[in-house]
């Protein structure tokens, strides 16, 4: 991603052929406007000269996630700036000479860029540059509709890649390497029961991607299901209860989708007879209880700390092959070999038959963690003992890491579907109950 | 139908629809881009354009507009004598529709062009006064000579463009085929008159040529038809008038802007008749090109841009093409974007999505080959070429029945017996009627929109 072009280095500027320093966004001498595109219409030249303004604003990105020094110090950035201030010492000789001959030299009109790498020199973590360089070709700007103006290219969303961390529990979310959106959506949050205890809550949804609309279905069900939660544990609803009006919460949130017009741009013939659909899987963990509710196939496994012991999963899926193998009519192997193995029979949107909201409670006797995941998760690991493998053994003290590497399980599998994994820990409660996640 | 209390500008809306889904490897983009010109009214012109426009667009009044009609006055035009005097019935209808204000001529023509109203070079302003001046003129008009259309163009391009107004028509009517001056001749005036302004092209009776008149109404951006029975010429020339009163906005463009690596296949105005502009691009800047619509009252057309994009792996979404109406500044500034659309390509595993066709692109590419098949069917049928005429006219019976284009069907049947429309099956009539033959392959781009 953080591709370091420093072009500049080495260079000359092409107006005055005056040595440029790396990452030089004006020449010292003249006062050319390096970012200004291509000057002599030689290979390619935008990218060469808009990188460097992109170049610049990773090392920020990087120090934000805490992941190092920066690769530019501050210092390294020009001198220069749309008022003509004076530039560092090793081209103030130039500069001077800049300065003195405006007339000749006029310079550009002040770059927005210039003016935003200014600021980052002082604010170091400050990330969002105005100006957005395609991550396709790195040649074209990126328009408002978030397409690349030279090569067309779509550009990352926002929900193409989700994490999440808050305190104990963590969730990344991921497009996939097949799908072109990503239709999934979680929700993690903390909270406490009246007892003063703490509740870890997670919701993992997967948009049905044969209805309309199926990524705003995911985010209406997880954001409505996480706020029922929410409101109802502090309150002293048993978890399980408050899981299963969670899940009806959600339900009548998707449903609501359907009332409302599609955007009117988008006319998709074969999307269009399907009213907006998700499945969800949840948990909480709270008052020593590990409690599970799902609709559709997403699914939650129990994978205890202690790997000796065995690892299971907790839901049963609303789907063609569980249904199979439910009624003794086929093996589990031959159900999920079948092409019909995924098409659920249960989910969240206004055309489910009707809503059944599976809920089960668990009393574990260890500690462990929670896998909520959609089937772009559990496709590559489908066994509880595949994905107890899969888990990192410190997924308890990692809860983030442990879903990143989850994700990357599928990503390497071949990343087919989206990906979303919750990581919960869920610890025995020792004496004094609510020390256990600080 | 003048409403001058109205001074809302026209708004334009494009919509786009499409199948975006691509298998792996797939390349073609197939989009049907609507484009809709609403709530001017019969004014709008000046507001669109902004002040600047010219002194005949006073904001709050109609936009200006200039017409000029040019009658075929050539010797055929007295056989029989029915045909000069219907010509001359229809002018004076059409003239009679002229809203006031507006300006306008009559050219009579024959091998060259003449000034019958009101000369010298002029146009006139449309009133009581002058339309009776007009019409009195229009007495003059006797038959005798040739028929060279281009003189009669080129005319009346000197003449619509002695004004700054912003929408310039004209109507023309000839009986006989273009005798005097070669084909290159009409090529030439035609391009040079090919953006300076619009003209509706009709031949009356069945002595002309089919594909003369529908060269000139194509070039310039009008209608083309046959009026068979020249008794109904003046409601013709009325209709064609009180469209060209309604149009509101001049010189609208098509822009079409691919990324690197997409080529454009095609371009064609689809509805109401099919019309290929892939040709007539001009370059506007960076990977974008315009092509020519003429002017708009409130209407709706279709069009079906095809691109072939660079290949890309499943799960990449990529921008195909931007479609916008553009309208060109008058003093030479940035052009005004009327509205626009986005043609997308999504590359997808699932068969279900990228197999499917969308109904409104499948229907279109329906009309154009209907189009197609009449044309070479009748071209088949002409070079005596039996079996080729009944096979291509077959398949446009059955393209026409199965699109519900009950027009085109009901002048294919004139043309050919209907044995089984279903899997298109018929027998060429053994007597053809001139003019229903001219009737079917004048009209033959006609189309239908999708049944909603």
């Amino acid at each position: 991603m953080a591709q370091m072009h420093q072009p500049a280095t080495g260079s000359t500027c092409p107006g005055c052929a005056e040595p440029l320093e790396s990452g030089d966004l004006y020449c010292g001498a003249c006062g050319y406007d390096l970012s200004a595109g291509p000057a002599a219409g030689v290979d390619t030249p935008t990218v060469v000269m808009g990188s460097p303004v992109a170049g610049e604003a990773w090392p920020a990105a990087r120090t934000a996630d805490g992941s190092g020094a920066p690769v530019h110090l501050p210092t390294d950035l020009p001198g220069t700036d749309s008022g003509g201030s004076p530039l560092p010492s090793h081209v103030r000789l130039d500069g001077r000479e800049a300065e003195s001959e405006p007339d000749e030299y006029p310079l550009p009109a002040p770059d927005p860029r210039a003016v935003d790498l200014a600021d980052l020199g002082e604010h170091a973590t400050h990330v969002s540059t105005p100006v957005k360089v395609c991550v396709a070709c790195r040649a074209g700007r990126v328009d408002e509709d978030g397409y690349c103006e030279n090569c067309g290219h779509a550009q990352p969303r926002e929900r193409d890649h989700m994490e999440r961390e808050l305190g104990p529990v963590a969730a990344v979310s991921d497009r996939g390497l097949r799908h072109h959106r990503n239709e999934d959506a979680f929700a993690v949050s903390t909270t406490a029961l009246p007892d003063g205890s703490p509740a870890v809550v997670a919701i993992v949804c997967d948009g049905v991607s044969s209805a309309t609309r199926p990524d705003d279905a995911s985010a209406a069900a997880a954001a409505r299901a996480n706020e029922s939660l929410l409101q109802a544990l502090p309150q002293g609803t048993h978890p399980q209860q408050a899981m299963h009006e969670a899940i009806v919460a959600a339900a009548e949130a998707v449903n609501s989708l359907a009332a409302e017009p599609a955007p009117a741009v988008e006319h998709d013939p074969h999307r269009h007879q399907n009213a907006p659909a998700c499945t969800l899987v949840g948990a909480i963990a709270a008052g020593g209880l590990l409690v599970v509710g799902w609709v559709g196939d997403s699914r939650a496994y129990w994978v205890p700390d202690d790997r000796t012991t065995p690892p299971a999963r907790l839901t049963e899926d609303d789907s063609w092959a569980a249904q199979m193998v439910a009624a003794g009519l086929m093996s589990e192997a031959d159900a999920y070999a079948d092409e019909r193995a995924h098409a659920i029979t249960g989910w969240l949107g206004a055309d489910a038959y009707e809503l059944d909201p599976h809920t089960a409670s668990f009393k574990p006797d260890r500690s462990g963690v929670v896998v909520v995941c959609t089937d772009g998760l559990w496709n590559y690991a489908e066994g509880a003992e595949e994905m107890a493998g899969a888990v990192p053994v410190d997924a308890a003290e990692r809860p983030l890491h442990s879903a990143q590497v989850l994700v990357g399980h599928a990503l390497d599998g071949g990343g087919h579907d989206n990906v979303t994994v919750a990581v919960v820990p869920f610890a025995v409660p020792v004496a004094g109950a609510g020390s256990a996640y600080n | 139908m003048a409403n001058f209390s109205k001074s809302n500008a026209p708004q334009f809306s494009v919509e786009v629809y499409q199948n975006e889904y691509l298998p792996e490897g797939g390349r073609e983009v197939n989009a049907i881009v609507t484009v809709t010109s609403t709530g001017g009214g019969t004014v709008g012109g000046a507001a669109l354009t902004g002040a600047a426009l010219s002194p005949s667009a006073v904001p709050g009044q109609a936009p200006g507009a200039a017409v000029v009609i040019m009658v075929d006055c050539s010797g055929s035009m007295d056989y029989p004598p029915t045909k000069m005097r219907n010509a001359r019935d229809a002018t004076a209808a059409a003239i009679d529709t002229l809203r006031d204000g507006v300006t306008f001529a009559v050219v009579a023509g024959t091998h060259q062009a003449k000034e019958v109203y009101p000369g010298d070079g002029r146009l006139a302003t449309a009133d009581a006064r002058t339309r009776a001046e007009a019409k009195e003129a229009l007495r003059k008009l006797s038959a005798g000579g040739g028929t060279a259309i281009g003189t009669w163009l080129r005319l009346a391009d000197r003449l619509l463009n002695s004004a700054d107004t912003p929408i310039r028509h004209g109507i023309l009517l000839t009986d006989g085929r273009n005798e005097h001056e070669s084909p290159a001749d009409l090529k030439a005036a035609l391009d040079a008159c090919a953006g300076r302004f619009t003209c509706d092209a009709r031949g009356v009776g069945t002595d002309w040529e089919v594909k003369e008149v529908t060269q000139i109404a194509s070039a310039l951006l009008g209608t083309a038809d046959i009026v068979a029975d020249p008794s109904g010429l003046a409601a013709d020339f009325t209709r064609m008038m009180e469209d060209a009163m309604g149009k509101e906005v001049a010189d609208v463009a098509l822009r079409l802007w691919t990324p690197v690596g997409v080529e454009i296949k095609f371009v064609k105005q689809v509805a109401p008749t099919v019309e290929e502009l892939t040709g007539r691009r001009t370059e506007a800047g960076p990977r974008a090109g315009d092509y020519p619509t003429g002017s708009w009252g409130d209407e709706s057309r279709d069009y079906h841009v095809c691109v072939q994009v660079p290949e890309a792996g499943i799960g990449q979404e990529m921008l195909a093409a931007r479609v916008s109406l553009i309208l060109p500044d008058p003093a030479g500034g940035t052009p005004q974007t009327l509205s626009q659309g986005l043609v997308r390509a999504v590359w997808t595993e699932d068969m279900a999505a990228s197999t499917a066709i969308n109904p409104q692109v499948a229907h279109y590419t329906g009309q154009a080959e209907l189009a197609q098949v009449i044309q070479q069917g009748l071209d088949a049928r002409k070079s005596g070429d039996i079996d080729g005429a009944t096979a291509k006219l077959g398949r446009a019976v059955q393209l026409a029945a199965a699109s519900g284009n009950a027009d085109t069907a009901k002048l294919l049947a004139k043309v050919v017996d209907v044995v089984d429309e279903a899997t298109g099956t018929v027998r060429l009539k053994a007597k053809v009627a001139e003019a229903d033959e001219m009737t079917l392959e004048t009209r033959s781009t006609k189309t239908v929109r999708v049944k909603k």
